[in-house]
């Protein structure tokens, strides 16, 4: 018997049944989808951050204070002083890290700011005059924090567009003067609507030089960051050690498993997101993947139903010359039809729910969220349950093949 | 050569005290072309008889030859080629495929069979034909008459052109007009195309169509006589 020849005897027998033959794929079909939309979902939130951190731009190095944490709940690094205004000059100087083409320490405190009767609570940024142009920030209205500010300690505040929206209305900021911790600073730019650049949202942006952050709002003399900017891609990782080199020397470090900051690129940044999210992803599809064995548990079960219910059709099967492998192959193939039918369907629905998901997210989360299928869940999901058919096909078929002809014909 | 040599036949159920002799020593034999009946009542072991004819069934002891070789020399893949290329089966309830068309049904035998799937239609065909039954060809084979359905049930166990026919009560559950219509078709198949027919039956008028009744009661056989006044279905319907 040819593989068509038992192809069609098999769909038959399906097509015959086709109310029951759909309501056991159930099953499997919910099973792919789940998996199917757990992992475009995944794939999508994992492209949504990438494209966040790309946005840093692939030339910037963060520099950050404290040893690398050993664990997730190591936050020791937040409350560590070790980088110090001489660090800062010492990476500056271009004879360290020749490389090196703007630089910005970064300062941060969740602070009120508020005007006239409006507050809102925000994080209040300390920068130097780099760090706006380093995210191709440019004011709508008004100018930038300058060099003059940042050694003069001036109390001047630049606003990114929803901040300034939730403060002013739609009266003009610039000029106007808001307090941040009891002491006033004057608006000097308004930012146009951005949205999010790298982990920067610049529509909440409250930007402040650093030295008047560190004096009079933060009473520190640390920065939780330095941000480095290099002439280009090639030269990071050069930069990098230069970075590691200029600051150990002036730590006074000899040992660079002692040191006491943290030196991380976007590839970094990159690579530690996609392990996280591909562990998470992992996760969620081994749950998904519990219904698909429950799904193979459903066609067994209605299987073993259909082969007692057909009991006198594989009696007169085997009285008109059906061997016992014809019987097992056309029981086995209908089961595996089954499950290959119910994943095909799955990958469909799967599909077609997380383009839906995606035209939502897109809409609330962000703009960025972006609809990918994935192929290789596709292709595995139909391999897994086509398998799967075989594996709970196996035993109802053979309960058929066994069964003795004159048994089955007997039987009403 | 005999087609069918029978020496001996036991075959029991069960094992001690448990045990029941459905056939105790039975012997006969059949040539190619005969027409035999095998008659008794229910109990009688004339099925069981049938079954291992059939080669639906081993017998307990004893030896059953066809074509001179007997079941043990047969694997079970090869005893299966036979029931398809060689035996035809015709059974009381019809056992036919439910939501199934005549024509599917007939060509059921010739999908086990290594003939070449473009010559399927025209066998089925012919031997549809051969029952009279062409107009019915497309129809659900549930909605037809019983007559009708016994009469595809004969067309299948004719389209791979087989030696013997077996036929288990074919007229059972007919009323007597379509039961004589299946006998005459099932005389022609011996008289015309010169096929083995081995019936079997418990009603001494349907018996009487064959040239020879083997009696069986309690597992042996009681009397095997050639039929004097042999009964012609074709004559009672006129």
């Amino acid at each position: 018997m040819s593989i068509k020849q038992l192809f069609k005897i098999s769909s038959a027998g399906l097509i015959v049944n086709r109310s029951r033959s759909l309501l056991t794929i159930l099953g499997i079909v919910i099973g792919v989808a789940a998996i199917i939309m757990v992992m475009a979902l995944g794939k999508g939130a994992e492209n949504l951050i990438l494209k966040q951190i790309q946005g840093i731009g692939s030339k910037t190095i963060a520099v950050e204070p404290g040893a690398e944490s050993r664990n997730m709940a190591d936050f020791s690094s937040l409350f560590t002083d070790s980088l110090r205004e001489r660090d800062l000059e010492a990476i500056r100087n271009k004879t360290n890290v020749p490389h090196m083409v703007s630089v910005t320490p970064v300062v941060m405190q969740s602070l009120a700011v508020s005007y006239d009767t409006e507050s809102k609570r925000t994080n209040v940024l300390g920068v130097s005059e780099d760090m706006l142009p380093m995210f191709d920030i440019t004011p709508e209205k008004g100018i930038l924090i300058a060099d003059e500010d940042v050694k003069g300690m001036s109390s001047v505040v630049v606003l990114g567009a929803e901040i300034k929206e939730k403060l002013f209305g739609f009266s003009d900021a610039v000029g106007e003067k808001v307090k941040i911790k009891d002491r006033s600073f004057r608006v000097i730019g308004v930012i146009g609507k951005k949205g999010q650049v790298g982990m920067l949202n610049v529509d909440e942006l409250v930007a402040i030089p650093y030295t008047t952050a560190q004096k009079y709002l933060m009473g520190m003399n640390y920065f939780q960051e330095i941000i480095v900017q290099t002439d280009s891609e090639e030269n990071v990782l050069g930069t990098v050690e230069d970075i590691k080199a200029t600051l150990r020397e002036s730590h006074d470090i000899d040992d660079p498993s002692k040191d006491d900051f943290q030196v991380h690129t976007q590839a970094d940044a990159m690579e530690m997101v996609s392990s996280v999210m591909g562990a998470l992803t992992a996760l969620l599809v081994a749950v998904a993947a519990i219904s698909l064995v429950v799904g193979g548990i459903g066609i067994m079960n209605i299987m073993i139903v259909s082969v007692t219910e057909r009991t006198r059709e594989i009696g007169l099967r085997k009285a008109l010359g059906a061997t016992n492998s014809n019987i097992l192959s056309q029981f086995l193939l209908e089961a595996v039809i089954l499950t290959i039918a119910g994943g095909v369907i799955g990958i469909i629905i799967g599909a077609l729910l997380s383009l839906l998901a995606s035209a939502v997210l897109s809409q609330t989360v962000s703009s960025g969220w972006s609809f990918s299928f994935p192929v290789s869940a596709a292709v595995v999901g139909v391999v897994v349950s086509s398998v799967i058919g075989v594996i709970f096909g196996l035993y109802p078929a053979r309960q058929a093949a066994a069964k003795n002809p004159i048994e089955a014909l007997r039987y009403e | 050569m005999a087609l069918i040599e029978v020496e001996r036949l036991e075959k029991h159920y069960g094992e001690g005290e448990e045990r029941t002799d459905a056939l105790c020593d039975i012997s006969f034999k059949i040539d190619e072309g005969d027409f035999i009946a095998i008659m008794g009542p229910s109990g009688s072991g004339k099925s069981t008889l049938l079954h291992i004819m059939g080669f639906l069934d081993r017998p307990s002891s004893g030896i059953f030859r066809f074509e001179g070789k007997t079941i043990d020399e047969y694997s079970d893949d090869e005893l299966a080629a036979i029931r398809n290329k060689k035996l035809g089966f015709i059974f009381q309830s019809f056992h036919l495929l439910p939501r199934t068309t005549v024509l599917e049904n007939v060509k059921l035998p010739l999908v086990y069979s290594g003939i070449k799937e473009s010559l399927w239609d025209e066998k089925a065909r012919a031997a549809i034909e051969a029952v009279g039954l062409s107009h019915r060809i497309s129809h659900d084979a549930v909605h037809l008459s019983g007559g009708e359905k016994q009469r595809v049930a004969i067309a299948r166990s004719l389209v791979n052109d087989p030696k013997v026919v077996f036929a288990d009560e074919p007229t059972g559950n007919l009323d007597s007009k379509s039961g004589q219509a299946v006998m005459e078709i099932i005389q022609d198949l011996n008289d015309k195309k010169g096929i083995t027919v081995i019936l079997i039956t418990h009603e001494t008028y349907t018996a009487e169509h064959a040239e020879r009744i083997i009696r069986i009661k309690d597992g042996m056989i009681d009397n095997d006589s050639k039929v004097s006044n042999r009964h012609k279905a074709s004559e009672f319907l006129k």
